[in-house]
């Protein structure tokens, strides 16, 4: 164990909360897509990377980053809004198996167009000029731009929280999750809002995406492997749980930075152990509801 | 729809007509080796639907399993020099005892958290077999599972002939076909038909709900461990993809695409997967994109999957 | 190839293989075309090398029969997909020798599938000329008669990206490697080489393949201060992990090194992200000003398709039908036994000076470039690298027959 010091796993703590930030968003928006409609978008990851796409194909009509931060969620969730107005709202009811097996044939079909239009080999994400280089926190020199990755997701956050919380569409939207018959009954459109969590849902994948391509770059197939990540996320948190989301994404991230430095071997397996462990405790995850979807 | 008369007979007559189609087969594929590939996928997606079909629990570690059949068998043959025919008992002892180990610590979760688990546990499998590469050959693959010439019952087979290959498949699939159609209509198969039923019901009737879970995947274990064992037999390799997630993923599309609340379902879903994959890959490139839209077609309208539809088609 | 191209040739195989069903097997080897299947991952995320590679081996298969083929036989190649998957390698080549009847196989993209293609070709005898990197495939027990490798190996090509690398930039090495073959047999290779030459070894790092974030390793990287970090991983694992290094800023201090520095990536990628960066490569397109037969490639690839040139997996595609045809020329025939023997010990020049294939592995005896991205003065879109140093071709540079088990 050369070199390890106690600043470098400070260091590491902060570079595994920037790992869970990405991961916390796309949880986010997959929580919120099982919770309230009990779908298991396969498709998430496939968002994530058109997230990614999308943001350079904005940059090259001249936006600059800001303007993409605002628009590539936009834009890739009215696409999401399109899926689900005229795919994914024919499954409503059947169980979870129809809604997956679309999103994962919807999944392909949008690897494969983004690979014929973009290519296969990936491509080259520039960070934004202002958060380059790297900011001292105290302890170390610490890259500026993923302090903007974890400061951006905690500003989504707070938006979300309020959105949900604080408004009357959030309102129907919660009502909407825990009882759709009554919210039907009350005359509101439960079919609207449900389109709507769709869009939310999968804007906050591509905005995860867009975050992640300055540190990765876009490649057609950078949805497949945080796919699973995500899952498993949002299954130790405990699925339809925003807040269980958001803890989970962070300590999965904050767990994988750690056994990058002590056990690098072990960092792909550590996050499923987490979760084979977590759920052999607690079945429904931490904030999970018991007996969901049993 | 269909001649009732027709009906009537395909019904009395469906053992020789199964045999008939094995026979059959081969000749009506583009090739031999994508004949014997949509066997084995079929056993696998059979041994798959005992758990999701028949019980109702969707298992998303399901690689483990017929990996587990695959390398067990490879390696008994690799490392220990044995015959092919104990290298098959090892791999469905290997897929029963991973069967048993995820199962064991799986069964006490429902739902979705049943299929996440399974996931984790098999995840973490195929990190195992990764790092073990002086058993495995690691990310390279087992390499090696030499088998060129079959002696039993005082009959000589070439096995490296494509259409002897196939034939020796297809007896093990047969057999396989017969015993879990054997199972399922035993009292334990209307056992497991009444826990997926009302769990609470078949619980107050006496049974062992945990346990019934249990065995089940455990026999499901052995048919996807056969099938595992067949690959490696097949492929002569066994590659470390095999354990992947994905490979998971792809036995619950097929017995989705097949249709899962059938016997025969999951058996045509892989044919239809593998075969369809196949013919598009050959055209273009952009194959994904294909057989990604057959997907969404299949879930909007034939929601019951291929063979379910024809079923209910028939039944009408 | 076009899309029609493509059409008409699997509609011909598709022909063949009907008559191939009505003949007996015995008249069908002899007068009929000279097939070679060339399995090589066209979808997944190297698409564009395996295409470029398909190029090139189809500008093999047109010199050969423009040269008249063997005695009027024309040879044909047989592109599959084997989708980077072993599973999928393995099962087309059981496609390309039982259904097609090919005659012999060339391709593959990566260390697993080259060894299922081979173990599968091998059980049933017929030759395969390798054309991606791996330690394993000379060596027992995945070696046989009929396995070539037209490829570097990961011993060849660290090796001599080590010594350069440990002379001109300093001793005290940190190693980053992707946790497979590739990164370990690298890795083992640079170490091999920085044995004699007194290297330090700071740290020694793993990560798992298709990694997409370094951050948790790079500030453990840059608290030791070495000379040299070498980046053991390919593809997207290295343009990510060179392009977070450099955003750490590891590059003031550090010279980064690989063992190969991919054409293809480096062009997708652009100047700014490579900037700086040293690895090894089989072929460049710009040794053409010393090198009469990578002239003649290049001039062939340019007249063919729209006046680009041959990437360095392309080359190889090139070169593995091209050992194949030359052999099968020098055999007089395209029985098995007789074109290995012809092809063992060929000695060649089809596209970067002269190579051998050596009698004990089949491994062929080459030079290895060291380049270095350049991000200025580049005269087109094709300039992208400066060779530093030409490894030339050595047998001692391998690794011995006896360490691979041969007798």
């Amino acid at each position: 164990m050369e070199g390890i010091t106690l600043d470098l796993l400070i260091l590491q703590l902060f570079t595994g909360l920037a790992l869970g930030a990405i991961y916390v968003l796309l949880a986010l928006g997959m929580s919120l897509l099982f919770g309230m409609l009990t779908v298991v978008n396969f498709a998430h990851g496939a968002f994530y990377m058109l997230g990614a796409y999308a943001g350079i194909v904005l940059l090259g009509f001249g936006f600059n980053f800001w303007l993409c931060l605002l628009f590539v969620p936009l834009v890739v969730g009215s696409f999401g809004l399109l899926c689900e107005r005229f795919l994914v709202r024919r499954l409503y009811g059947r169980g979870i198996d129809y809604p997956l097996l679309l999103t994962f044939g919807l999944s392909y079909m949008m690897v494969e167009v983004v690979r014929i239009v973009f290519g296969t080999q990936g491509m080259q994400f520039d960070t934004p000029d202002m958060l380059v280089g790297a900011t001292d926190i105290g302890i170390g020199y610490f890259p500026t731009y993923r302090l903007f990755v974890i400061g951006v997701t905690f500003a989504v956050l707070g938006a979300l929280w309020l959105f949900l919380e604080r408004t009357p569409y959030g309102l129907i939207i919660r009502a909407g999750a825990r009882d759709p018959q009554i919210v039907r009954i009350l005359g509101i459109d439960v079919a609207r809002v449900w389109l709507v969590v769709f869009g939310i849902g999968t804007g906050l994948a591509a905005l995860a995406g867009l975050l992640a391509a300055p540190l990765q770059g876009a490649s057609p197939e950078m949805g497949n492997s945080i796919l699973a990540e995500a899952f498993v996320v949002t299954v130790v948190g405990g699925m339809g749980s925003l807040v269980g989301a958001v803890i989970a994404g962070l300590l999965v991230g904050v767990v994988v930075a750690m056994t990058s430095l002590l056990a690098p071997e072990m960092a792909q397996v550590s996050i499923f152990a987490l979760m084979a462990v977590v759920l052999l405790i607690r079945p429904q995850g931490f904030f999970g509801r018991a007996g969901l979807m049993s | 729809m269909l001649n009732p008369g027709l009906i009537a007979f395909c019904k009395r007559h469906r053992v020789l007509l199964c045999i008939a189609f094995l026979v059959v087969f081969p000749l009506l594929m583009p090739f031999k080796a994508i004949a014997v590939n949509i066997l084995i996928y079929g056993l696998f997606a059979l041994g798959f639907n005992l758990m999701f079909g028949t019980l109702g629990l969707l298992s998303f570690g399901h690689a483990a399993l017929f990996g587990a059949g695959a390398y067990a068998c490879g390696i008994a043959m690799v490392h220990f020099g044995l015959p092919w025919w104990l290298g098959i008992i090892g791999g469905v002892v290997g897929g029963m005892a991973i069967a048993a180990i995820i199962g064991g610590l799986a069964i006490r979760t429902r739902g979705i958290y049943f299929a996440m688990v399974t996931l984790a546990l098999s995840q973490c499998v195929y990190f195992a077999a990764y790092q073990a590469t002086s058993l495995t050959g690691g990310e390279n693959g087992l390499r090696g599972v030499e088998l060129t010439r079959i002696s039993a019952f005082g009959l000589s087979l070439n096995f490296v002939d494509p259409l002897t290959r196939y034939y020796v498949v297809a007896a093990f699939v047969a057999l396989a076909l017969f015993v879990l159609s054997r199972i399922l209509a035993s009292p334990f198969g209307a056992v497991l038909e009444a826990v997926r039923e009302n769990e609470a019901r078949a619980r107050a009737c006496g049974y062992d709900v945990r346990m019934t879970r249990f065995v089940a995947f455990v026999l499901s274990g052995a048919f996807c461990g056969l099938a595992g064992s067949l690959q490696a037999l097949h492929l002569s390799i066994v590659p470390i993809e095999t354990l992947y997630y994905q490979t998971s993923g792809l036995v619950v599309m097929m017995a989705l695409l097949g249709g899962m609340g059938t016997f025969f379902g999951p058996f045509i879903g892989a044919g239809v997967f593998l075969l369809l994959e196949n013919l598009v890959s050959l055209w273009t490139v952009h194959w994904q994109l294909f057989v990604g839209a057959a997907f969404v077609c299949c879930v909007l309208f034939f929601p019951r999957g291929i063979w379910g539809t024809l079923l209910m088609g028939r039944a009408r | 190839m076009g899309k029609s191209n493509k059409a008409l040739l699997s509609r011909r195989t598709l022909l063949a293989a009907s008559s191939v069903l009505a003949m007996p097997a015995v008249l069908r080897a002899q007068d009929s075309t000279i097939k070679i299947g060339f399995p090589v991952p066209l979808t997944g995320p190297y698409g564009t090398e395996a295409q470029d590679q398909v190029r090139c081996a189809q500008l093999a298969i047109a010199e050969f029969n423009e040269a008249g083929g063997l005695g009027g036989r024309k040879a044909e190649l047989l592109v599959r997909d084997d989708k980077l998957d072993p599973g999928e390698a393995a099962t087309r080549t059981l496609e390309l020798i039982e259904k097609d009847q090919v005659n012999f196989i060339a391709g593959s993209l990566s260390a697993s599938v080259q060894l299922a293609i081979n173990n599968v070709a091998k059980q049933r005898g017929i030759l395969f000329n390798s054309i991606s990197q791996s330690d394993q495939i000379t060596a027992l027990p995945d070696w046989s008669t009929t396995t070539f490798h037209e490829a570097m190996t990961p011993h060849l090509t660290a090796g001599a990206v080590g010594r350069y690398a440990f002379s001109h930039f300093g001793k005290k090495v940190v190693f980053l490697r992707a946790d497979y073959a590739y990164g370990n047999e690298m890795v083992d290779g640079f170490k091999a080489a920085g044995a004699g030459m007194g290297i330090e070894i700071l740290a020694d790092l793993r990560h798992p393949l298709g990694t997409t974030d370094y951050s948790t390793l790079l500030p453990r990287i840059q608290a030791l201060k070495p000379d040299i970090l070498v980046m053991a991983n390919f593809g997207r694992d290295q343009q990510i992990s060179i392009k977070q290094a450099t955003d750490f800023g590891l590059k003031r201090t550090t010279k980064i090194v690989v063992p190969i520095l991919l054409y293809t990536s480096r062009v997708a990628a652009g100047a700014q992200a490579f900037e700086g960066v040293v690895g090894g490569s089989s072929y460049y397109w710009g040794i053409e000003s010393n090198t009469p037969s990578a002239k003649l490639l290049n001039d062939k690839y340019r007249k063919a398709y729209e006046n680009r040139v041959p990437s360095d997996y392309g080359a190889l595609g090139y070169a593995g039908v091209r050992s194949i045809l030359m052999g099968v020329k020098a055999a007089g025939t395209t029985e098995t036994a007789k074109v290995v023997a012809a092809m063992s010990g060929m000695k060649y020049d089809s596209y970067k000076g002269d190579q051998e294939f050596r009698a004990c592995d089949h491994q062929s005896v080459q030079s290895v470039f060291i380049v270095e991205s350049k991000s200025k003065d580049m005269a087109n879109a094709f300039d992208v690298f400066n060779v530093l140093a030409t490894d030339p071709a050595n047998a001692d540079n391998l690794r011995s027959c006896k360490d691979q088990g041969h007798v």
